[in-house]
C-alpha cells in the first residue's frame, strides 16, 4: 500500500501541494485526475522520490520513503517501474537496448539469453515484435509510449507509475494504450498509479479515481462514484464545463 | 537567508538596507553555487573508485571527446605551429638569432599553447556537445528515468566523461604539440631556409623533461576541468531548447575562462 499523508510542496511562492492525502491499495489501478498544472506530476515525482516534500510523508508498504536517500531510496525504486510523459527513451539506443537497459544495469544482472528472451517477450506484449532494431526517433509517438511501457515492465515491478501515458495521442491510440495497461495489469497484478486527464476513457480502466484540485485531493472513489459525484469541482472537470470553471476555481 | 517579506512581495527594508540585502543574497547564491559545483565533482570522483565501472560508456566517451576532436586538433595544431614558425622567425631574425626558432616554437607549444589551445578547441567541439547532450537528456526526463531505475546519473554520465577527459586531453595535447612543431618546421625550414639540423638540434638542447611535465600536468588538469564544467552545466540547464542553448554557451565560456585562469595559476607554481 502507498500512503501519502499531508504532503505539501511549494516552488518559490507557489504552493503546488497543500497537505495532500491519498491512499493506493496494493494491486489496484488508481488514477489521479485534475486540471493541467494542478500538481499531478509533482505528486507523482514525490512518490517516485524525484522530489522531496516541504512537509508530509509518503509510505510504501510501511517504509517512509520521504526520509530515505541514496542507496536506501534506490532499494525502494528497484520495485518501481515508471512510464514518463514523453517516454524518456534513451535517444542513443535502439528500442531493444532501451527495453534491455534496466536488466543490463541492475545490481543482479541478467544473462544475455535471459535478457534477449525477456525483451522480446515484453516487445511482443506491447505489440512491437520485430521493432527492436529501430531507434526511438524512427518510430511514432504511440510506439514510443509502448516501448516506454515495455521498459517500465521488463523488470516485473510491483508498483508502476504512469505520468500521462496517452497525452498527445489520437483517440484510437489512447484506447489502445489503456487496454494494453489493463491487460498487462491483469497479467502481472502490479499496483498502478496513473496521472491522466483523459476523460471519460480513464473511467473504463481505473479501479479508483482521485480528483486533485488546488493541491489537495477533493474526492476519491470508484470510477462510477466519481462520475456520479455531487462535488461541483469534480463535475466541472468531468464535463469540461468552461463556465463553471470560473465559479469553482 | 532572505529578509522578511510582506504579502506584496516587496522588501520592507529602506533602500540602503535593501541594497545590502541584495548584495548578501548574491553572495549567498554564489557560495551555494560554488558549493554545488564542488559537490558535483566530489561525487563524481568518489564514484570513479566505486564499482560497478561503466567500461563501455567510458570507451564511448573516449571516442566522443577524443576521436571526434582529432581532426580539429590536427588542423589547429599545424596552423598554430606554422604561425608561430613565421612570427618567431621574423622576430628572431631582427636579432640574428634564427637558430633558436626550434626551441622557441617547441617551448611555446609544449609549455603553454599546446595544452591551452587544445583544451579550448576541444571545449568548443566536444565540451559543448557534452553539455547539449546531457541538457537534452535532462529536459526529456532521461536523467529522471536513470534515477528511478536506481542508477546513478553521475556514475553513468559524469564519471566516464571525466575519466575519458583524463586520458584524451594529454594525448590530444601531445598530438597538437607534435603537429605544431612540424608546422613550425614547414615554415622555418622548408619555406624560410633554416637548416633542419639547427631547428631540431637546438630544440633538443633547450627542451627538457620538466617542460614536457609542465604541459602534461596542465593538459591533465584541463582533462578534468572541461568535462566537469560541461557535464555540470548540462545537469543544471534550464527548461526547453532555450535552457539547453544557454547552458551550452555558459559551459563553453566558463570552461574557456577557467582554462586560462588555471593555466596562469599552474604556470606560476610549476617550474
Amino acid at each position: 500500500m502507498i500512503r501519502v499523508a499531508d504532503l505539501s510542496k511549494t516552488f518559490g511562492r507557489q504552493a503546488v501541494l497543500r497537505g495532500l492525502t491519498l491512499e493506493v491499495a496494493t494491486g489496484e489501478i488508481m488514477v489521479v485526475i485534475g486540471r493541467s498544472g494542478g500538481g499531478k506530476s509533482v505528486l507523482l515525482k514525490h512518490m517516485i522520490g524525484l522530489l522531496h516534500p516541504d512537509a508530509g510523508t509518503i509510505t510504501v508498504d510501511g517504509t517512509e520513503i520521504t526520509r530515505l536517500r541514496g542507496s536506501e531510496l534506490d532499494g525502494v525504486r528497484e520495485r518501481y517501474g515508471v512510464v514518463f510523459q514523453g517516454g524518456a527513451l534513451f535517444d542513443s539506443m535502439s528500442v531493444f537496448d532501451n527495453v534491455a537497459f534496466p536488466l543490463r544495469e541492475r545490481k543482479r544482472r541478467a544473462g544475455v539469453g535471459e535478457i534477449l528472451d525477456r525483451v522480446e517477450e515484453k516487445l511482443a506484449q506491447v505489440g512491437l515484435t520485430g521493432m527492436g532494431h529501430k531507434n526511438p526517433a524512427e518510430i511514432s509517438g504511440g510506439m514510443r509510449k509502448r516501448v516506454a511501457i515495455a521498459r517500465a515492465l521488463v523488470t516485473e515491478p510491483e508498483i508502476v507509475f504512469f505520468d500521462e501515458p496517452t497525452t498527445g495521442l489520437d483517440p484510437i491510440l489512447v484506447n489502445t494504450i489503456h487496454h494494453l495497461i489493463v491487460e498487462l495489469h491483469r497479467k502481472f497484478r502490479f499496483t498502478a498509479v496513473m496521472v491522466s486527464h483523459e476523460i471519460p476513457e480513464i473511467f473504463q480502466i481505473a479501479d479508483r479515481v482521485a480528483m486533485l484540485h488546488e493541491g489537495v485531493i477533493v474526492e476519491t472513489g470508484a470510477a462510477d462514484a466519481i462520475q456520479g459525484s455531487a462535488n461541483p469541482i469534480v463535475q466541472q472537470f468531468i464535463r469540461g464545463d468552461v463556465e463553471a470553471a470560473g465559479r469553482v476555481s | 537567508m532572505s529578509g522578511p517579506v510582506d504579502d506584496s512581495g516587496a522588501s520592507p527594508y529602506p533602500l540602503p538596507l535593501r541594497l545590502v540585502e541584495s548584495l548578501g543574497r548574491i553572495g549567498v547564491d554564489a557560495v551555494q553555487a560554488i558549493g554545488r559545483f564542488g559537490r558535483f565533482l566530489l561525487e563524481a570522483v568518489t564514484l570513479t573508485f566505486v564499482p560497478p565501472f561503466k567500461v563501455a560508456r567510458f570507451v564511448d566517451r573516449v571516442h566522443f571527446i577524443g576521436f571526434r576532436s582529432l581532426t580539429i586538433v590536427i588542423l589547429t595544431g599545424s596552423f598554430t605551429g606554422m604561425v608561430l614558425g613565421l612570427q618567431v622567425f621574423l622576430t628572431l631574425s631582427r636579432f640574428g638569432s634564427e637558430a633558436y626558432l626550434g626551441p622557441a616554437v617547441a617551448l611555446s607549444l609544449i609549455r603553454e599553447l599546446g595544452p591551452v589551445l587544445c583544451a579550448v578547441f576541444v571545449t568548443g567541439l566536444a565540451g559543448s556537445a557534452l553539455t547539449a547532450e546531457i541538457g537534452i537528456m535532462k529536459i526529456t526526463e532521461q536523467i529522471d528515468a536513470l534515477t528511478v531505475m536506481a542508477l546513478s546519473p553521475t556514475r553513468y554520465l559524469v564519471v566516464p566523461a571525466i575519466v575519458a577527459g583524463l586520458i584524451t586531453f594529454p594525448l590530444m595535447t601531445a598530438i597538437f604539440d607534435v603537429v605544431g612543431i612540424f608546422g613550425g618546421y614547414l615554415v622555418g625550414v622548408e619555406l624560410l631556409g633554416l637548416s633542419q639540423g639547427t631547428y631540431f638540434g637546438e630544440m633538443q638542447t633547450f627542451v627538457d623533461w620538466q617542460d614536457l611535465m609542465t604541459g602534461f600536468w596542465k593538459s591533465l588538469s584541463f582533462g578534468i576541468l572541461v568535462p566537469w564544467v560541461c557535464t555540470y552545466k548540462g545537469f543544471h540547464c534550464g527548461h526547453g531548447a532555450e535552457g539547453v542553448a544557454r547552458a551550452t554557451t555558459e559551459a563553453v565560456v566558463l570552461s574557456s575562462v577557467l582554462i586560462l585562469v588555471w593555466d596562469y595559476f599552474l604556470g606560476s607554481v610549476l617550474p
